[in-house]
């Protein structure tokens, strides 16, 4: 049953009063070849009964492993008080806030939502959201380009320590509006962007410098010294960032001299389940110079001619809904449920619960390293300073390791051999707060064991790229 | 029907000229202009020393409700753009004509100033938008 509220008789008379004798003559203006009369890959309806087996048969299959990967989502434990609040009907059923008499409930939450990202990220302002991180980080490098008016050149300095997907999403936003990402690459033992790679960049025209902290690879950058040459070369400083991390590390508001100008991430972290990677959602914050350039929503504080408090939407010009094609973004403006669930998720923690789950999550990833590096022939391959990542080579091939891993209920990692062939045989582990000791050393056996089975070390034929 | 002055040139899209006949001229939005758009809150002005072509959008207008582009009614170099509208951007309400004025431009093409609408023609495009 098509969701149109239109009966047969009154499309008729719409036609008639047109003067099209068909709903295809109207749209006869529309090439045959752009419109779709079958969606093809659309499987029929199914009833509930029939869903219900598929989804339980397809979760079976997904079993329940532990689970050692992040590179960019991460298993982390979220209080049950999370999504009980969050799934209640006055925040499930709310659609978008234009007409503040009526949503004084959802703004507010989101203006509170705002004020905390701002609080963890040292910056001036928060939007309410964006799609996701990669997405964040996209919208970042377009506001840069607007932002920076110094800049002509429409180029940005990209490391390659930024998250592949990422980099990959940045670039099929931006392409089309000739922006250029120059990729820097990472130093091969420290795992980072040593600022040393900028010096034959020193002078030249770039709209701004992207800041992974921590990086890909987990690894700390020089975040100071990152941001101060951007600044220095008349570059903005663009932080992305884990929002969990920003317990422990220094925030982009302090990077530096100055600070980072813009900084966005990735929000899931923050009380949103892992859920088959989505939906997630990306944040974005700026310092106070920028906020004019600053896409998506921005909810603000005020008071009614009775001096009463009231939330409302605020700087709408820029907005999709006033400016059109001219909008600051035009991609999509807000994921409200996950940052429902992720201001409740920040409430209920704290300052202090969040900075609990960061140290426990750098404390187990570093004792699942140690676990690790203890079988002979996996190393640690960057021995610089990391949050809850790790990149370890291994003795056998890192696909069938991690296939053999995968058939004992243990995910161990991400392979790096697609995006990173340079390294090898490198997987990217994670062990956020939720993995046990027990986990950790369960996970220890099981990759000795496969290392051995697959003949790693004892037959000495150790892959070489 | 707002003040016109008949000392300035207009342009269609409601921006004026006034000569400064050495070269340059100041650039603003008409009084109807900022009529329609209502109270300023933030205006965009283009770069020190930024080229603009006749007809190029160069700067923006926005009010609590919309934004417009203000385009650019000669070409020529911005020698000069009102600072003191990042901070009150409301002068622009109050004296669109006087201190409300955008940016000064030194001439590239003063032929253009021709081409520009007088008082006369452009209160005759005010009145025929007003029906």
């Amino acid at each position: 049953m098509p969701f149109i509220p239109h009966t047969e008789e009154e499309v008729q008379e719409m036609l008639a009063a047109i003067g099209a004798a068909s709903t295809d003559d109207l749209f006869d203006e529309i090439p045959a070849s752009l419109r779709l009369s079958q969606l093809d890959a659309i499987p029929t309806a199914l009833s509930e009964m029939e869903i219900t087996r598929l989804m339980s048969q397809r979760a079976q299959q997904d079993g329940q492993p532990v689970c050692f990967l992040g590179a960019g989502a991460y298993d982390h434990h979220i209080p049950a008080a999370v999504w009980q609040i969050t799934t209640r009907g006055e925040f499930y059923t709310a659609y978008t806030p234009y007409q503040a008499e009526a949503s004084q409930g959802t703004l507010q939450l989101l203006y509170e939502y705002q004020s905390m990202m701002v609080a963890l990220t040292g910056m001036d302002v928060s939007n309410a959201s964006l799609y996701d991180g990669a997405s964040a980080l996209a919208e970042a490098v377009l506001m840069a380009v607007r932002a920076n008016r110094k800049s002509k050149s429409k180029r940005i300095l990209m490391p390659r320590t930024v998250h592949p997907a990422y980099r990959r999403v940045v670039h099929n936003i931006v392409r089309n509006q000739q922006i250029e990402l120059v990729e820097l690459p990472f130093d091969p033992q420290g795992g980072h962007t040593d600022p040393a790679v900028l010096e034959p960049y020193a002078g030249e025209d770039f709209a701004a410098l992207v800041i992974p902290q921590p990086n890909f690879f987990g690894v700390l950058e020089e975040v100071d010294a990152l941001t101060d040459w951007a600044h220095a070369n008349g570059a903005l400083a663009i932080g992305l960032v884990n929002p969990l991390s920003l317990a422990l590390l220094t925030p982009p508001g302090e990077w530096g001299e100055t600070g980072a100008d813009i900084c966005c991430g990735e929000g899931q972290p923050l009380g949103a389940p892992l859920s088959s990677g989505g939906p997630y959602f990306g944040f974005l914050c700026c310092k106070q110079a920028q906020v004019r350039q600053m896409p998506g929503r921005i909810i603000g504080r005020t008071e009614d001619l009775d001096g009463k408090v009231g939330y409302t939407l605020t700087l709408q010009a820029r907005e999709q809904h006033i400016r059109r094609s001219k909008a600051t973004s035009n991609i999509c403006t807000n994921q409200g449920l996950m940052v429902t669930a992720a201001t409740i998720h920040m409430a209920l923690l704290g300052s202090e619960g969040l900075e609990r789950a960061a140290a426990a999550s750098y404390e187990n990833t570093r004792q699942l390293e140690q676990t690790l590096t203890a079988i002979p022939g996996v190393e640690t391959l960057f021995q610089r300073p990391a949050f809850h990542e790790r990149v370890v080579t291994l003795p056998a091939p890192a696909a069938s390791v991690l296939r053999s891993l995968a058939a004992h209920n243990l995910l161990g990692g991400l392979d790096l051999s697609r995006d990173y062939p340079e390294l090898g045989e490198a997987i990217l582990v994670c062990a956020t707060e939720k993995r046990t000791a027990d986990e950790i050393a369960a996970y220890g056996e099981k990759l000795a064991r496969v290392i051995q089975l697959q003949g790693g070390v004892t037959c000495g034929l150790v892959p070489k790229e | 029907m707002s003040n016109v002055p008949n000392d300035l040139k207009y342009a269609k899209s409601h921006e004026w000229v006034r000569d400064e006949e050495d070269g340059t001229v100041f650039v603003g939005i008409t009084e109807h202009a900022q009529e329609m758009l209502g109270d300023l809150v933030f205006v965009e002005l283009p770069e020190l020393g930024a080229t603009l072509e006749a007809g190029s959008e160069c700067a923006v207008v926005e009010s609590v409700k919309a934004a417009s582009d203000v385009y650019s009614p000669v070409s020529g170099e911005v020698i000069a753009i009102n600072e003191a509208l990042a901070d009150a951007p409301e002068t622009v309400n109050q004296d669109a004509f006087g201190d409300g004025w955008l940016f000064q431009v030194k001439l590239s093409a003063p032929a253009e100033l021709d081409e520009l609408l007088d008082a006369e023609a452009y209160t005759e495009v005010m009145e025929a938008e007003a029906h």
